[in-house]
């Protein structure tokens, strides 16, 4: 579904990803782990089209499309669906205006039928619940005064609503407790654990390993997979530390 | 009040100068006066045809404990300019809420002098202006305090957003007080939209036009909310639209 292919980029003349090469197919969940400033975030902003993340060289493609020949709307128009490490805030406009417009966007790009507002209201009251977030909540503007725990809920919400084929989540665990782990965690299951969808996990920690289980593991280091394995790779990992296992 | 105005005088520093002289003489000013204890309600669609020049004065006299409320969407003309001369009696309230939406070479003003005689009296001022292309969009309003005119209380708050570079927005709050028992508040900001919320908007698949659309309805959301007549508020509320979706 997934194949980047030697990827390279600069952000402010400084090279970031040095040839990153990774592969994903539909119905896997991969996991990416690595230190910080190994490029992580990096990857996920370069995939999304974030102005400034300059591809410099190498290629990504999704079902076999140029990710990069597309702008930022159209990746998602594609299937491409980007959780946010920092989700944004914007005051006056209600998570149920931004999101109604987003999936419409989507349709009309996909020459499919936009949602009514009954049909919309009814689809994000069911991704609600699934998240155990207020419908009340998306009445209120796009993630002001949530917290680090209810923007990512609501972040999952909107995955939900958007329905993507690839989701690529940048540390959607963190700011997060047990209980909104799990609940996140059971959400991502829910939604995207499908044949015909996959997961591109970037987090440090092993924790939401243990909710939403990988199939592959691999590691990030200064801009390229350095190693690559199985679930046990994150439980080393966690061990080891990343030198430890980097060096090895 | 024959002689055309020239730069040098503050209240017309901005203007074109040019558009004003092809309709000098300017009328004699709309007069409007509330008597004692009365709520007043008016408004003024400032939607002239391309190219034409528009000058609006409004001499506004609000008597003891009486209220005005004005509405002004200032979006018409190669000139648009609206001013204000307001005198407040004891206890009374003048409250504008306005609008500048302008792009092209248009040159859209709004001037008001406010001016508190007597005490007790309230004022409010909003202004938001959105400015493309090489437009440029001005607030100049000065409050005036009389001495005896106690316990005045008074705000400003302007802010322009503009989508150019070679768009320009003058805001120009003053104040002359010679009571010392007042309260006068002002602010006055310029932005642009912000870029990190255009990303998440386009993150989520929502095309460029629709999420600097949206960005912009929230920016002057509010502006018009108290219009007391609906009509007259879905009038200008559309306008306004009209004309913001004609700059993105």
């Amino acid at each position: 579904m997934l194949t980047i292919s030697d990827l390279t980029n600069e952000i402010d003349g400084k090279a970031i990803l040095k040839g990153l090469s990774l592969s994903i197919n539909a119905g896997e969940i991969h996991a990416i782990m690595g230190p910080n400033g190994a490029g992580k975030s990096t990857l996920a902003y370069t995939l999304g089209g974030r102005p400034g993340y300059d591809v410099t060289g190498g290629g990504a493609t999704l079902d076999g499309v140029n990710l990069f020949t597309l702008e930022p709307h159209e990746r998602a128009a594609a299937g491409l669906f980007l959780g946010f490490q920092y989700p944004v805030e914007i005051p006056g406009v209600s998570n149920l205006q931004f999101l109604r417009e987003s999936l419409n966007s989507q349709k009309r790009a996909r020459g499919e039928k936009e949602l009514n507002g009954g049909e919309f209201i009814r689809l994000a009251k069911e991704k609600a619940a699934l998240l155990g977030l207020d419908m009340e909540m998306l009445k209120r503007p796009v993630n002001v005064g949530f917290s680090g725990g209810e923007k990512k809920r609501a972040e999952m919400v909107q995955m939900g609503i958007l329905d993507p084929k690839l989701a690529i989540l940048d540390e959607t665990d963190s700011g997060l407790d047990i209980d909104a782990l799990k609940i996140v965690g059971a959400g991502i299951n829910a939604i995207m654990r499908k044949p015909e969808k996959a997961v591109l996990l970037i987090t440090h920690y092993q924790r939401l390993l243990d909710y939403v289980k990988p199939d592959f593991v691999h590691v990030l280091a200064a801009g390229r997979i350095v190693k690559s394995g199985g679930p046990d790779l994150a439980l080393e990992l966690e061990r080891e530390g990343y030198a430890e296992v980097v060096a090895a | 009040m024959n002689a055309l105005p020239t730069r040098k005088a503050e209240e017309w520093r901005y203007s074109d100068l040019e558009a004003v002289a092809s309709v000098w003489p300017l009328p004699a000013p709309m007069h409007i006066d509330v008597a004692a204890g009365e709520v007043a309600h008016h408004h003024l669609l400032q939607d002239a045809a391309d190219g034409a020049a528009a000058v609006h004065e409004y001499v506004i006299t609000i008597a003891d404990g009486a209220r005005c409320d004005f509405h002004v969407l200032n979006i018409g003309g190669k000139l648009g300019r609206v001013t204000f001369a307001v005198t407040l009696g004891r206890g009374s309230h003048f409250e504008l809420n306005g609008a500048i939406i302008g792009g092209g070479d248009q040159v859209l003003e709004i001037v008001t002098s406010v001016t508190h005689a007597e005490a007790d009296a309230t004022s409010g001022q909003t202004i938001r202006s959105i400015l493309g292309q090489r437009a440029t969009g001005s607030y100049l309003g000065s409050i005036n305090v009389a001495r005896h005119a106690q316990r005045t209380d008074a705000f400003q708050s302007i802010k322009a957003m503009l989508l150019d570079r070679t768009a320009t927005a003058n805001a120009k709050p003053e104040l002359e007080i010679y009571a010392d028992d007042v309260k006068c508040a002002h602010g006055a900001t310029v932005g642009e939209l912000d870029k990190a919320a255009l990303f998440y908007m386009a993150s989520r698949g929502m095309d460029p036009a629709t999420a600097k659309t949206l960005l912009l309805k929230a920016f002057v959301a509010g502006v018009f909310d108290d219009v007391a007549d609906e009509s007259v508020k879905d009038a200008l509320e559309a306008a306004a639209i009209a004309k913001l979706e004609t700059l993105v």
